[in-house]
């Protein structure tokens, strides 16, 4: 019966989404709206070939199936994340790459948060959910709750990426760094994203373990904050529901403090308190040894999550936002500097007993580089957050490169390390293609980083000084132009940097594809749930 | 030497919970970590004490030093401001040609010029005052509204075919292809190369003059050596605004050219417009 009320619901949506392409008011709606009404058409026809088919119940395995799905998107979207960021990275060094016939596609400003959105939201995103399916099962001995609901959670944030991804090339942006997708996108994320925590919630409410295992708390704090982040900062007014552009709610500095308090919870939810709770299932098991202290996970849990809600006005100070937001803002962000640390801590120390494995293993090698990276970042932050630095540091590339030695280093280490340990384990393989590929991959990507976060220091400083310079009698020194100049080294250093981190993670996807092609299955591929 | 088997620290007693084979530490919180954490909410009490900081009902605390980013760069600002005072009204008192003969205003307007042109002129007419193609260059002597420093004043003040001052510099040149046939065009665009020194179809050359004469010459003057009184440029030398090359010469004569300056007015004060102004006469083709 379900399944004919699924095929109305697809039917309805499929010629909806032909009536709305065909009264578009812009090309970026009209693609947009032809992107749902050709999903709605494929899933409408998948859903008519296995109706009334025969199911077995499969409660007694994992739902292995969404995070093997979720580890192919993860490193596809990783690739292409990487390969736009390199290819602007170049536009940056050499402006002539900014094609004549593509402008308006594929310049700078087109592309810019095309790469953004792809690595975090789409390579991020897709690591999460995958991990969060992963270890909410494993964590919790329960299949995940639901039924088909991760599945429509995997196509339908897939789905949300191309939506936005392609608005973004054909001009449809709210102009918010990191929400960037119009409203149309918006309002399907939010059903995916609900359609998420239900699934994960429903999965933990269902355990077998008489507690909740530290990286559930940390990716649930991660799925309920986005939620909420997501639903106030894109509080908006279509204009036409025929067309992407809507009107934001709040203006001034109203909006950006919104803005920020979302950008900045984005980086604390999404990409550490997220990827904490990767960290703290991988690296353990990874190790095989325990978790160094519950005491302080507990404590930096706490802390971490309340204290991030406080950082966001950090990004605004010196501008049109009152003096006490800033301070606020500030001290927070200081304060945030030990419970940040506290999983770095809690990773680093679960090796003690187990360093030796370093030696050994290029994939716990990776790990241990990415909480480092994420050591390094998490203090770079709050010293960036003291007004006297950031009045140096603010729009320079210092803070790009603190970005990218976050994503990069943080979470994309900690990312290839997790399929480093999935893919094998998910496709009923004994081991990686090749360990000496992971060591290529290792050292390729942490030289690029070096180099990417060395040259954004030296041009992010620079510049900043340059900015700054006035002569005795206070007129400034130097023109911007100057400045753009003399970064020019520099920018081509930081492009090759990301290009070494690109060449990684092609080796990795060939490794990965490797070890499931190119060496024999064990016989079941089904994960069965332990018995208790 | 034989290996001494390493004694290791038996492990600490875990929390006995297990999921999925992981098990946890009863470990303490390593203690450098929580005086730390401990001192961080300390001095963010502190601080919050004394700078603006607590939201409350009706307004926020302002701290006990009163400290406000606001008052901070007002002060950088007038601190600047009033070092200037003397100077910036003795440059706006001396009249503009006898601001190079003061050491004081020479050194001033030289320092505050280059400033003021990095900031606002740089844009178009490159950070070295070389301009670009449809910019022109502002360190030869080739002028095309006069190169006085009366002149270039006026020239910044008012700016040139702007719609917001009505004491902009202005003219128009039409465009040709309107008026003359692409045969005639030809001609009198080899008419141009001709007189720039350039090779050229001497046979269309010749034809052209006649065509120069009777549409060009009112403003780039018979000699084609052009009229400050309209802006119109010389066009017997090789400094070109927009190209001198055969296909450039004929776009130019077939669309026209409308290049805009704005009105600094308004927008700089009258001593940084003198700053800039000496600036300008001072690079090199000041006449």
């Amino acid at each position: 019966m379900s399944e004919y009320i699924k095929l109305a619901l697809l039917a309805a949506i499929a010629v909806l989404a032909a009536i709305a392409a065909n009264r578009a008011h812009d090309l970026a709606f009209m693609v947009n709206a032809l992107t749902i009404m050709a999903a709605a058409a494929v899933a409408f026809v998948w859903v008519l070939r296995t109706v009334d088919e025969p199911r077995p119940a499969r409660l007694d395995e994992y739902n292995d199936g969404v995070v093997r799905a979720g580890a192919i998107a993860t490193a596809f979207w990783g690739v292409v994340g990487f390969l736009v960021g390199v290819f602007i990275a170049f536009q940056l060094a050499f402006p002539q790459l900014n094609f004549g016939w593509a402008e308006g596609y594929m310049n700078f400003g087109k592309l810019r948060p095309l790469h953004t959105s792809a690595v975090i939201f789409a390579f991020g995103g897709n690591g999460l959910i995958m991990s969060s399916f992963y270890i909410v099962q494993r964590t919790s001995a329960a299949r995940l709750w639901g039924g088909s609901l991760g599945w429509f959670v995997f196509w339908g944030y897939n789905l949300f990426i191309v939506l936005a991804a392609s608005g973004y090339v054909l001009g449809a942006t709210q102009s918010k760094e990191y929400a960037e997708p119009e409203w149309l996108a918006d309002w399907w994320l939010t059903i995916v994203w609900v359609s998420f925590l239900v699934a994960f919630v429903g999965t933990l409410l269902k355990r077998r373990e008489p507690h909740i295992y530290v990286a559930n708390w940390f990716l649930l704090s991660f799925i309920v904050t986005i939620a909420m982040l997501h639903l106030v900062n894109n509080i908006s007014i279509p204009v036409s529901f025929f067309g992407s552009k809507s009107v934001q709610a709040f203006s001034g500095v109203q909006d950006a403090m919104v803005q920020w308090w979302y950008g900045h919870n984005a980086v604390g939810f999404f990409l550490t308190a997220g990827f904490l709770g990767m960290m703290y299932y991988f690296v353990p098991k990874q190790a095989e040894r325990p978790v160094y202290s519950y005491k302080l996970s507990i404590i930096h849990f706490w802390a971490l999550i309340f204290l991030y809600i406080w950082a966001g006005p950090h990004h605004l100070h010196y501008t049109a936002l009152p003096d006490w937001a800033s301070t606020l803002g500030m001290v927070m962000s200081v304060i945030l500097w030990m419970p940040s640390w506290g999983g770095m801590i809690n990773g680093l120390m679960t090796l003690s007993g187990a360093w030796d494995k370093l030696r050994t293993d290029p994939v716990l090698r990776m790990m241990v580089v990415s909480i480092g990276f994420y050591g390094m970042s998490t203090f770079e932050g709050p010293m960036m957050s003291i007004k006297a630095v950031n009045s140096l540091s603010h729009y320079t590339d210092w803070t790009i490169g603190h970005v990218h030695s976050g994503a990069l280093g943080w979470n994309g280490m900690i990312t290839f390390g997790a399929l480093y340990y999935l893919v094998p384990r998910l496709w009923g393989r004994d081991r990686l293609y090749s360990l000496s590929l992971v060591s290529w991959h290792f050292w390729l990507a942490t030289i690029g980083i070096v180099l990417y976060a060395a040259s954004m220091w030296v041009t992010g400083i620079m510049e900043g000084l340059m900015w700054r310079e006035v002569d005795a009698q206070g007129f400034l020194v130097n023109a911007f132009a100057d400045t753009v100049a003399a970064k020019h080294p520099m920018y081509v250093v930081r492009a090759i940097g990301g290009l070494m981190f690109l060449g990684g993670a092609l080796v990795m996807a060939y490794n990965l594809w490797a070890t499931v092609a190119k060496q024999p299955a064990r016989a079941a591929l089904a994960a069965p749930i332990p018995a208790e | 030497m034989s290996k001494k088997p390493v004694a290791r620290k038996p492990d600490p007693s875990t929390t006995g919970h297990e999921w999925d084979g992981i098990r946890e530490f009863d470990n303490p919180m390593p203690r450098w970590w929580l005086w730390t954490f401990y001192l961080t909410i300390i001095w963010g009490i502190g601080y919050t004490v004394l700078y603006p900081a607590w939201p409350l009902v009706n307004g926020v605390t302002h701290g006990l030093w009163g400290f406000s980013t606001r008052q901070e760069v007002a002060a950088d600002i007038k601190a600047f401001a009033d070092r200037n005072a003397p100077i910036e009204a003795k440059l706006v008192a001396t009249n503009l040609t006898d601001i190079a003969k003061d050491p004081d205003l020479a050194n001033y307007t030289q320092n505050a010029g280059h400033a003021i042109f990095l900031t606002w002129c740089a844009q178009c007419h490159g950070a070295g005052a070389g301009g670009a193609k449809g910019f022109p260059n502002l360190l030869d002597n080739d002028w095309l509204w006069g190169g006085t420093i009366d002149n270039i004043h006026t020239t910044i003040t008012h700016g040139i075919r702007n719609t917001t001052d009505p004491d902009a510099r202005f003219s128009q040149m039409p465009a040709f292809g309107e008026i003359l046939t692409p045969e005639e065009i030809d001609q009198v665009a080899n008419h141009v190369l001709a007189i720039s020194g350039q090779p050229n179809d001497a046979g269309l050359a010749a034809a052209g003059t006649k065509i120069f004469a009777d549409n060009c010459a009112s403003c780039h003057g018979e000699d084609g050596k052009g009229n400050r009184e309209f802006g119109a440029p010389n066009l017997t030398d090789a400094i070109w605004l927009y190209g001198g090359d055969p296909a450039t010469i004929k776009e130019t004569v077939t669309k026209a050219r409308f290049g805009v300056m704005p009105a600094w007015q308004g927008r700089l004060t009258e001593a940084q417009i003198r700053a800039v102004a000496s600036y300008v006469h001072g690079l090199g083709g000041g006449e």
